[in-house]
């Protein structure tokens, strides 16, 4: 099968970078995955799960708090500010991300910022199920 | 003349300051290997974004105006400069240097008679500019202590001033440190965030093809913030190996120097106690000629 150059940059390091079958993202309307060729997107990315399919492996999970992806028929880039790969995350380290967005829904007024904040909530507890699996 | 026990213990004090410098040197070494891979790590990052950034902006020209963040508030009346400097000083010109450029730029602007307000990043910056500037500073940060630079703490900085920007305070926003060329060369550099200087992309013609989700605004309004963290963060870091490659020449020449030192007041305290031991024995001798 036909893969494509897949680059993923944290602020820190560069999380993954090589050549991939598919992936799968996050998008802020809606769950993609990308094959090679695709047509060229710029797109926001919400809390989630990537899942990244390396020829002949099984998907490589990466969990994203928001981040940016940018799609050209030969290459992805995401560029996330908070990745961490499920190998390096547990459900307790979870569990505090999920209380540390409670706290901050609790403590915002604002009706939109409340529903985005219950996405990412719902989204991290997913990832957790997902983990569990 | 100095005493050959006066002459013993300075000798001996010098050769402890140089221990000192010593060590400062190399694990100021073993800091700048390890700030050298931060920085270095972090660079894809920041490329990219400017990538992003600079192929958005490719396609605003034109069109609409962009966001605030990007293309300034219209007016150039109030300045706001981020002074980065290192929490600690033996290093150097490192903090003095970063302080000299903003004191000149800050002379300038207010020659110009333009408001200057002044956030400090680093206990020296703050030390070396409070004395003449203590009304301007409106806000300062530590380093906290040895940390290795994280993300996070970029991130506090550029979301404040960007509260501070949102809330009207400054029209342009300047961030200063110094960028880390080699172990001997530190450029301080003066950098522009707020409007946002975009990089060239080598002026690729608008990607006509390239869909935007959910749209171009919204991307580039949560793209440009973040875009002033990555420079923060990227400044942060170059101090940081700046900081160290300053200290390890700094501390470096302290050695030599002391070296040198030791080995002059060696040959002082040599001489003087061959000098009292020849008045000795011509004493003795001119003694016993006498009798």
């Amino acid at each position: 099968m036909a893969t494509f150059q897949f680059d993923f940059v944290g602020p820190e390091r560069t999380v993954y970078s090589g050549p991939i079958e598919a992936v799968q993202l996050p998008g802020i309307e809606g769950e993609m995955t990308v094959l090679p060729g695709h047509a060229p997107v710029l797109t926001a990315l919400k809390v989630g799960v990537i899942v990244i399919n390396e020829a002949g492996h099984a998907g490589k999970r990466v969990l994203v708090r928001g981040g940016f992806a940018d799609i050209g028929p030969t290459s992805v880039t995401v560029i996330a500010e908070r990745a961490n790969p499920f190998e390096e995350i547990t459900p307790e380290s979870l569990d505090r991300d999920i209380a540390a967005v409670e706290l901050l829904r609790d403590a915002t007024t604002d009706f939109a910022k409340k529903d985005e904040l219950n996405g990412q909530i719902v989204q991290l507890q997913d990832a957790k199920v997902a983990l569990a699996l | 003349m100095a005493s050959l026990k006066d002459l013993r213990n300075r000798i001996a004090s010098v050769k402890g300051t140089q221990k000192i410098t010593k060590a400062m040197q190399m694990v100021a070494a073993a800091k700048l290997r390890r700030a050298q891979m931060a920085a270095e790590s972090a660079r894809p990052y920041a490329e990219k974004m400017s990538q992003v950034l600079g192929n958005l902006a490719a396609n605003l020209v034109g069109g609409v105006q962009g966001p605030k963040l990007l293309s300034g508030t219209g007016s150039e009346k109030t300045h706001l400069l981020i002074v980065c400097t290192a929490d600690r000083g033996l290093c150097g010109g490192f903090n003095s240097s970063i302080v000299r450029l903003a004191r000149e730029h800050i002379r300038r602007l207010t020659a110009e008679g333009k408001t200057v307000k002044i956030v400090t990043v680093g206990k020296k910056g703050y030390d070396l500019l409070r004395r003449q500037y203590r009304d301007q500073i409106i806000e300062n940060r530590d380093l906290r202590g040895n940390k290795p630079v994280d993300y996070e703490f970029a991130a506090e900085i550029a979301d404040s001033v960007i509260a501070r920007f949102e809330a009207g305070e400054f029209d342009v926003a300047t961030l200063f440190y110094s960028r880390f060329r080699s172990v001997i060369a530190q450029v301080p550099t003066a950098q522009k965030l707020i409007p946002a200087e975009l990089p060239e992309t080598g002026a690729t013609a608008p990607d006509a093809a390239l869909q935007f989700e959910p749209s171009e605004e919204a991307i580039l309004d949560t793209l440009l913030p973040r875009n002033l963290t990555v420079q923060v963060f990227r400044a942060l870091l170059e101090n940081a190996a700046s900081e160290q490659g300053a200290r390890t020449g700094a501390m470096d020449s302290a050695t030599r120097n002391a070296g040198e030192m030791i080995k002059k007041q060696t040959q002082i305290y040599n001489r003087t106690r061959q000098a009292m031991i020849t008045k000795e024995l011509i004493e003795i001798i001119s003694g016993a000629e006498a009798l």
